[in-house]
């Protein structure tokens, strides 16, 4: 039999070389079905890395789909923090974007240096709304924000599907269940001319900037990491735990709501119900291999969306299905997992307590 | 001798790190006797019987054990289900229960199969019974462990060792939340079965009890055995000189006469599920210049009473008056900003967050301080001197101050606690159970630190269940039982421990 004990201490090294580690085993794994699709993996590889890094256009892809997934990971791993389970991005990125949309798309003819801040405050203030219900129930009756944020998601799309259906419809849009287009002066600036990563960027890193900084250095920051932690004892030394929970649950659904805004105002223009392939939902992937860290939910959105977009590419080149690229997906993100637990955990025989691993 | 000789630890030695936790310890155990292991925090004691108990890995030595054919065979290190099935039960210092099923599964837990037919369940329980009828270790069956008290939990623990035919009994501090009479009762049914061939180690701080129930003591002073003898030629001046290397001095508080009243629970009444957590219509008043000790077995309301002060709890009934004023928010933030310093029972649930750092959770209780924060934003600078004077001043040791507070021992937790606490001058001092599993030297810290703001002209309120500790320090003595307050105008610790099971006296 084993036995899994925490390691006294991650030592430097491995946090650097056990992700690296994960990594080629991730590609050692993902090679069987690629094998078995009849194309050899180390072409695959290459064509893999080209589409994510082998031109401008490649990057900018990936950092298109880096940018929802910075939000929700930051929305996650804030939330998490503090213990609170929200696992309602998903929804609160679609009340960010129909926030965006009902504001940007003409009820406003404002110039864009006051158009787009208004839709970026509104649609995070429609994210943090998605998050008060469950916050109070929560707080008041001790309801499972698992279960209130998680069945919240289908009741905001469905609803979002109504309003796509009637008034958020486009009455130049043919009938087709799709909002109207943001103003033009309503949209994040491109970063590169031609290339579609947008300036949504940007403020997700500072997000995520700011978002460490507060956590390690402020008073709001002490309190959400005190309630997490031990919320008894935040408690009893007289932190408001309802009063820190409440903020951080805000903040949370705020940032989930700015993914939906970015993918609104930064990419599609208009809003549709599949406006997100399940960014609110791979955010708490995101966070959770980030060690729920701000600038580690930076790192693992590029990962994740490196392969992403990447396995995708592969797929397009070497006529393999694309469903081979989901594979490639979860078995990377597996190892990484897994890879993280190797680094916190050590594995012993139980008999001997020799190490094994 | 030898031939009587049960157990065997031979030279065991265990390092971690630059750390070396017990250095050559043997000590030998004889069938039915009570062997008393002293030593302060950090001694080793934890350390070794981990290692009996196949938790740690020695790096040297071996441990070897008596068979039925009267031999001795080697037990398999490293392995805790060699030890159980070598007949050695142990009962932690924190209990090993699982709070959401009864006495009764947590008994047959791991002993009997997980499904198992109602006549065996009712062999079970007669097996139980008959351990409960013999040793006298009574406790309810049938109620979730979470609703007993830690008394009743402590005897849930050895009953379960017990049932699994342990003739070996290791007890980790076993007394520190019993009364003196259940103590007693405790040590004459060990010894009652210790006649019938159980053989004790008992890991212990109280000198009283070692003198008073052992047949013999060993004491570890930095992991080594430092000096094995038969209690009838011990005293308490030769263990102490063992224990910390010299005599210490006891503390004798100089009594002073109390001023006027500061603090008053007026006829205070909080509804709760039982008794335990409950107040009946208390009331109590507290002096400056005095230590109010409330005497009792936990379990009896003293922490609804400690939640009251410390602000968690609201009363349904009745009011909390400071100097004649009654206090309208009661929160947390505002009892610590009215100068209530407040020390929890458990230390490590309320008295620190585990995952911040030493430093942190000396400014946890004033966060609102300008000298803390500036615009919300914390001065780290300022918090980190604070932790490094305030580390030296109240002598709190571990691995660093920018650590996590859960790496600490359990003596310097309280020792942060109490630098957290006293540094604020506070004029009301909540003490609950304040030297519950400290050796002696973080004891006596913990117990300065009580007179000298009693001195300073605080009141203190010690709720403790260590007797000895309430006679030694408190001026005004009070039973809690039953969730109500009860006066004591004799002094003597039969009396009170007549009062604490419920005798009228």
């Amino acid at each position: 039999m084993i036995r899994i004990e925490p390691r006294a201490k991650v030592s430097n090294s491995s946090t650097i070389f056990i992700p690296i580690i994960a990594a080629i085993v991730s590609l050692l794994f993902a090679a069987i079905p690629i094998i078995s699709a009849g194309a050899n993996p180390l072409i695959a590889y290459v064509e893999m890395a080209k589409g994510v890094f082998g031109s401008v256009f490649a990057v900018s892809e990936m950092l298109t789909r880096a940018t929802p997934l910075i939000f929700t990971g930051l929305a996650a791993a804030i939330a998490f923090r503090a213990k609170l389970w929200n696992i309602g991005a998903e929804g609160q990125l679609y009340l960010g974007a129909i926030a965006a949309v009902s504001v940007g798309s003409g009820f406003f003819d404002l110039p864009a240096i006051f158009l787009l801040p208004l839709i970026i405050v509104l649609g995070a203030c429609a994210g943090a709304v998605g998050m008060v219900a469950p916050t109070y129930l929560k707080v008041r009756f001790g309801a499972d924000e698992v279960v209130t944020t998680l069945l919240l998601n289908f009741i905001i799309i469905i609803f979002l599907q109504m309003l796509l259906e009637g008034p958020l419809q486009d009455p130049m849009g043919l009938g087709w269940p799709q909002s109207a287009p943001i103003l033009d002066q309503g949209m994040f600036p491109p970063l590169i001319d031609r290339m579609r990563v947008h300036s949504g960027l940007i403020l997700a890193v500072i997000l995520a900037v700011i978002a460490h900084f507060m956590i390690k250095h402020s008073v709001w920051g002490f309190k959400l990491r005190a309630v997490g932690e031990n919320s008894s004892a935040a408690k009893h030394a007289g932190i408001n735990i309802n009063r820190s929970l409440f903020g951080v649950a805000l903040l949370s659904g705020g940032l989930a709501g700015l993914a939906g805004v970015s993918e609104v105002a930064g990419l599609k223009g208009y809003l549709t119900a599949d406006l997100s392939p399940g960014f609110g939902y791979a955010g708490i992937v995101v966070a959770m291999l980030a060690g729920l860290s701000p600038i580690g939910v930076l790192i693992a959105s590029v990962f994740i969306a490196s392969v992403f977009v990447g396995a995708d590419s592969m797929s397009r080149a070497m006529g393999i299905s694309s469903f081979l690229a989901d594979l490639v997906v979860s078995v990377s993100l597996l190892c990484v997992l897994v890879g993280g637990f190797i680094a916190k955990f050590k594995i012993v025989r139980a008999g001997t307590g020799k190490k094994i691993l | 001798m030898e031939a009587s000789t049960v157990l065997k630890l031979n030279g065991l030695a265990k390092r971690f790190g630059s750390i070396l936790a017990n250095d050559d310890v043997t000590i030998h155990l004889q069938k039915g006797e009570v062997l008393a292991l002293l030593g302060e925090n950090g001694a080793g004691k934890t350390t070794l019987m981990n290692m009996l108990f196949g938790h740690y890995l020695p790096d040297s030595g071996n441990i070897e054990i008596k068979s039925v054919n009267d031999d001795f065979v080697p037990l398999e290190l490293g392995n805790p289900s060699a030890a159980l099935t070598a007949g050695i039960g142990m009962v932690h210092q924190h209990f090993t229960l699982a709070e959401n099923i009864t006495a009764f599964e947590n008994i047959t837990l791991g002993a009997e199969p997980l499904f198992s037919l109602r006549r065996n369940q009712r062999k079970a329980e007669k097996k139980i019974n008959n351990i409960m009828s013999n040793s006298g270790l009574e406790a309810p069956l049938d109620i979730p462990v979470g609703r007993l008290s830690v008394g009743e939990r402590q005897r849930v623990e050895i009953l379960k060792a017990l049932y699994r035919d342990a003739h070996i009994l290791v007890l980790d501090e076993p007394t520190a939340v019993l009364t003196p009479q259940e103590a007693d009762a405790l040590f004459s049914n060990l010894r009652r079965m210790t006649k019938q061939g159980l053989s004790v180690i008992f890991i212990t701080h109280k000198m009283r009890e070692v003198l008073s129930f052992s047949d013999r003591l060993v004491v570890l002073r930095h992991g080594k055995n430092v000096g094995s003898m038969e209690t009838s030629n011990a005293s308490e001046k030769k263990i102490a000189r063992l224990m910390v290397g010299s005599e210490t001095q006891k503390v004798f508080p100089k009594r002073i006469t109390p001023g006027g009243p500061i603090l008053s629970l007026n006829d205070i009444s909080v509804a709760g599920r039982s008794k335990r957590d409950s107040l009946q219509n208390i009331s109590l008043t507290l002096k400056s210049h005095e230590i109010l000790g409330i005497a009792g077995i936990s379990g009896n309301g003293q922490n609804v009473l400690a939640d009251l002060i410390s602000g968690l709890v609201l009363p349904d009934k009745g009011s909390i008056l400071l100097k004649g004023v009654a206090i309208q928010n009661i929160n947390p933030l505002n009892m610590i900003k009215l100068g209530f310093g407040r020390i929890p029972e458990d230390r490590h649930r309320q008295g620190i967050v585990g995952g911040l750092s030493v430093s942190e959770n000396m400014v946890i209780e004033r966060l609102d301080d300008p000298l803390i924060q500036n615009f919300g934003f914390l001065r780290s600078s300022v918090i980190n001197d604070n932790a490094q004077t305030l580390s030296e001043k109240y002598d709190v040791r571990g691995p660093g101050i920018d650590q996590a507070s859960r790496l600490l021992s359990g003596g310097n937790i309280q020792k942060l606690i109490l630098a957290r606490v006293f540094e604020q001058q506070p004029k009301i001092i909540l003490a609950n159970q304040p030297t519950r599993g400290l050796d002696m030297g973080a004891a006596s810290d913990v117990q300065r630190h009580l007179i000298e703001a009693r001195d300073r002209g605080g009141g203190v309120i010690l709720i403790s269940e260590d007797l000895d500790e309430i006679l030694g320090l408190a001026d005004r003595i009070v039973v809690m039982r039953d969730a109500n307050l009860h006066d004591v105008n004799s002094s003597s610790r039969e009396a009170i421990g007549l009062m604490m099971a419920g005798e009228s006296v």
